[in-house]
C-alpha cells in the first residue's frame, strides 16, 4: 500500500468540500427550470394526495345528495358530483390510486426491463433469444391486449383478493408486462457497450463471478438510463391507467380514481363543465411535470453536457 | 436488396403466427359463453349443440389450427371469389360473431372507412404541421419559436387523447354558441352521404375535432424527432461544405439539410401507423365515431370472442407490416444501410 496524499496543505483542493457524482448531477438537475419546477409540482401533488386526506378530512364516499352537482364553494372547494360527494375528497382518493398504480406499474416495467436487458447485454448466449422475445412484445397491440387482459382477469382476481386490491393487482401486472420493453432495449444497450470496458476486464480477471459482477459493476453504470426511463414509466402509467378506467374497464364505479372521475364527469359534460377539468388537469399536469423532470434528469446524468 | 426484403419478410410470417398463437390463447381463457345472450327457455341439450356448432368442443390446438386456416385461407379467398369470376366460392363456413351472427370480417370491413376517414386523415395534417415545425426550430434552435415549439409538443405529449377531447367538445361544442362559425358536433354521423356541397361541408365540421385531438398527438411526436434529426445534420461537415460553396441558405437547408434528416424521420412515420389505430380506440369512443376501435371495445364488452380475436389480429397484422415498411424504406433510402 501506498501512502497518498502526504502534504494535504499543499493541494488547493482540498478546500473543497467531497463531492461525489451525484452531486454535480444535482447542480445540472438544478440549473434546468422545467425539471425543477416539474419536480416541485410532483412533489406537491404526491403529498397532496397522501398527505391531503389528514387535513381535508372529508370521506370521499359520503353522499350528501342534497348538496349536489354544486359549484366551487368553501363548503367544497372543487364543487361535489351528481351524489353529492365532494370532488376535492374524490380527486385526492383517486390521485392516490392513480399515483399508486403509477409507481407500483413503472417499479414492475423497470425491474423486468433491466433483468431482461442485463441479462441479454451480459450472456450472449441467451442475448438472441431475450431480444426477439423483446421485438414479439413490441409487435404485440397493446392497448388491445390491454383491454383483454383486464376483461378476462377481472373476475378471478377481484373474486380472490376482493374488488379493489384484486383490480389493482391486474391493473400494474397488466401495465407492468406490456412496457417493460423500451427499458429492456436501452440498457442492454449500454451493458454491451460497459462489458467492453477496461474495469470490466480487470474485475473479470481478479475472478468476479458473473451475479457480484452485475450487481457490483455493471448495474450501478447502467443507472441513469434507468432513472430516465423510471420517469418517463410513471408518465405512461398513469396515461395508460386512467386510459383504461376511461373506458369504463378500469377500477370498479364507486372506486375513484382519475380516469374514473373523468368518465364519469363526460355524462355530465353539458351542465357541469368545470368537473371534466378536474380530473383532466390533475392527469395532464403530472404527467407534464414527471416529464420535464425526465428531461432535465437525462440532461444532468449525461456527462457530455454535464460538464459544460 | 431484394433478397433483405425477402428476408424481413419471411422473418414476419412466424413473428405473425406467433402473435396470432398469443391473442388466441389469451382469448382461450375468456370466460364468456357464446350461449349466454340466448334465451333463457332454450333446453341445455339444445345449447350444447349450439356450442359444439360454434366449434366450441374440439381441442384448443385443433381450434387454433382451424382459426389460423380461416383467417389465412378461407376468408381471403372467399373475397377474392366474389370480386374475380374464375374462383369458385369455397365451401368453408365463415368466421361468424357471437353477437352480430354476421361474419366478421364484413363488419370489419364496413368499419373500416371511417377509421381510415379519421385516422388516415389526423395521421396526415399531423405530420404535415409537424415536418415544418420541427425544421424552423432545429434551425432557430433556442429561439422563441423553437421554445414554444418545444412547449407545445410537450403539452401534446401530456395530454392524453380521453382529455383534450373531452376539452375540445367542452370549447366548440359545449360554451360554443350553435349559430356560430366555430361551433362543432362532437358526435360524428356515419349515415351522412356526400351528395353534394352542403353534406361535404357537414362532414368536414363533423371530422374537424377528432382530427385535431389526434393531429395534435401526431404533431407533437414528429416535430421533435424531426428537429433533432436537422439538428443532427446541420452541423454535419457536409453542410460547411455546401455553404462553402456558396449555395443560398435555402438550397443548403431545403434540399442537402432536409433531404438528409428526413430518413430517420420517415421511418418514424411508417412505424407511428399502426400505434395511431391503437390510439384511436379511445378518440372514437369520445367522438362516438363507429370505427374499429370503437367495434373493438363493444365486442370486447360483449364478449365477441371471434370478433375480439380478429380486431387484435389485424392490429398485430398492422404493427408488423408498417415495421417491415419502415425497415425497407429506411434501406431504400440510406445506401449505407443494406443488410446485404
Amino acid at each position: 500500500m501506498t501512502e497518498a496524499a502526504t502534504t494535504p496543505s499543499l493541494d488547493t483542493r482540498t478546500e473543497a468540500p467531497a463531492r461525489n457524482q451525484w452531486w454535480d448531477v444535482w447542480d445540472q438537475f438544478k440549473t434546468h427550470k422545467g425539471a425543477v419546477m416539474g419536480a416541485c409540482f410532483f412533489i406537491f401533488i404526491v403529498l397532496a394526495v397522501y398527505v391531503g386526506p389528514w387535513i381535508w378530512s372529508i370521506d370521499p364516499t359520503y353522499i350528501d345528495i342534497r348538496a349536489r352537482n354544486q359549484g366551487s364553494s368553501f363548503a367544497h372547494p372543487f364543487g361535489t358530483d351528481q351524489l353529492g360527494r365532494d370532488m376535492l375528497a374524490r380527486m385526492m382518493a383517486g390521485g392516490q390510486t392513480s399515483i399508486s398504480v403509477g409507481l407500483t406499474a413503472m417499479g414492475l416495467a423497470l425491474f423486468l426491463g433491466t433483468l431482461v436487458g442485463v441479462l441479454a447485454g451480459y450472456f450472449k448466449r441467451i442475448d438472441g433469444l431475450l431480444m426477439r422475445t423483446t421485438d414479439l412484445f413490441l409487435a404485440l397491440p397493446l392497448l388491445p391486449l390491454l383491454l383483454v387482459m383486464v376483461m378476462l382477469f377481472r373476475q378471478p382476481l377481484s373474486a380472490s383478493f376482493g374488488p379493489e386490491t384484486g383490480i389493482f393487482i391486474l391493473i400494474v401486472i397488466a401495465i407492468g408486462i406490456t412496457s417493460w420493453m423500451p427499458t429492456a432495449r436501452i440498457v442492454r444497450g449500454d451493458v454491451l457497450a460497459l462489458k467492453e470496458r477496461e474495469f470490466v476486464l480487470a474485475a473479470r480477471s481478479i475472478g468476479t463471478r458473473p451475479g457480484r459482477m452485475i450487481l457490483r459493476h455493471v448495474l450501478p453504470n447502467v443507472m441513469s438510463p434507468i432513472m430516465v426511463s423510471a420517469t418517463l414509466g410513471i408518465a405512461t402509467a398513469i396515461i395508460t391507467e386512467s386510459a383504461l378506467s376511461f373506458l369504463g374497464l378500469g377500477f370498479p364505479p364507486d372506486f375513484p380514481t382519475w380516469g374514473r372521475l373523468l368518465f364519469d364527469a363526460t355524462d355530465f359534460m353539458q351542465q357541469h363543465p368545470q368537473r371534466v377539468m378536474w380530473p383532466g388537469l390533475a392527469i395532464s399536469l403530472t404527467v407534464l411535470a414527471v416529464n420535464y423532470m425526465g428531461d432535465g434528469l437525462r440532461d444532468a446524468l449525461d456527462p457530455r453536457i454535464r460538464g459544460l | 436488396m431484394l433478397t433483405y426484403t425477402i428476408r424481413r419478410l419471411f422473418t414476419a410470417i412466424p413473428t405473425l403466427i406467433f402473435i396470432s398463437l398469443i391473442i388466441f390463447l389469451l382469448l382461450d381463457m375468456a370466460p364468456g359463453d357464446p350461449t349466454a345472450s340466448l334465451p333463457l327457455t332454450i333446453p341445455p341439450e339444445v345449447r350444447e349443440q349450439i356450442r359444439q356448432s360454434l366449434g366450441m368442443g374440439e381441442p384448443v390446438h385443433i381450434r387454433y389450427l382451424l382459426w389460423l386456416k380461416q383467417m389465412v385461407w378461407s376468408e381471403p379467398m372467399f373475397y377474392l371469389s366474389q370480386s374475380v369470376s374464375w374462383i369458385d366460392t369455397p365451401d368453408a363456413a365463415r368466421l361468424i360473431s357471437w353477437q352480430t351472427r354476421a361474419p366478421v370480417l364484413d363488419t370489419v370491413f364496413e368499419r373500416i372507412p371511417q377509421t381510415l376517414m379519421v385516422v388516415g386523415l389526423a395521421y396526415v395534417v399531423g405530420v404535415l404541421i409537424a415536418l415544418p415545425i420541427g425544421v424552423i426550430s432545429a434551425y432557430r434552435q433556442y429561439s422563441v419559436f423553437d421554445q414554444a415549439g418545444t412547449f407545445v409538443s410537450m403539452i401534446g405529449f401530456s395530454i392524453p387523447p380521453f382529455f383534450s377531447g373531452v376539452l375540445m367538445i367542452i370549447l366548440f361544442t359545449v360554451m360554443m354558441p350553435n349559430d356560430s362559425f366555430w361551433w362543432f358536433p362532437s358526435i360524428y354521423d356515419t349515415t351522412l352521404v356526400v351528395d353534394s356541397w352542403e353534406n361535404f361541408g357537414k362532414q368536414v365540421r363533423q371530422m374537424v375535432l377528432p382530427v385535431m385531438v389526434l393531429a395534435l398527438q401526431t404533431t407533437a411526436q414528429i416535430s421533435r424527432f424531426m428537429r433533432a434529426s436537422m439538428l443532427d445534420n446541420l452541423n454535419q461537415d457536409y453542410v460547411r461544405t455546401a455553404r462553402a460553396k456558396g449555395m443560398t441558405e435555402s438550397v443548403v437547408v431545403l434540399k442537402h439539410v432536409l433531404r438528409n434528416s428526413m430518413i430517420p424521420v420517415i421511418t418514424v412515420i411508417a412505424l407511428g401507423i399502426p400505434a395511431i389505430f391503437g390510439g384511436a380506440i379511445i378518440t372514437e369512443q369520445i367522438f362516438k365515431v363507429n370505427g374499429i376501435g370503437q367495434l373493438l371495445i363493444v365486442s370486447i364488452q360483449g364478449s365477441d370472442v371471434p370478433m375480439v380475436q380478429t380486431l387484435t389480429f389485424i392490429f398485430a397484422v398492422l404493427i408488423v407490416f408498417f415495421n417491415l415498411i419502415a425497415d425497407i424504406l429506411y434501406g431504400i433510402l440510406d445506401p449505407r444501410i443494406r443488410y446485404d
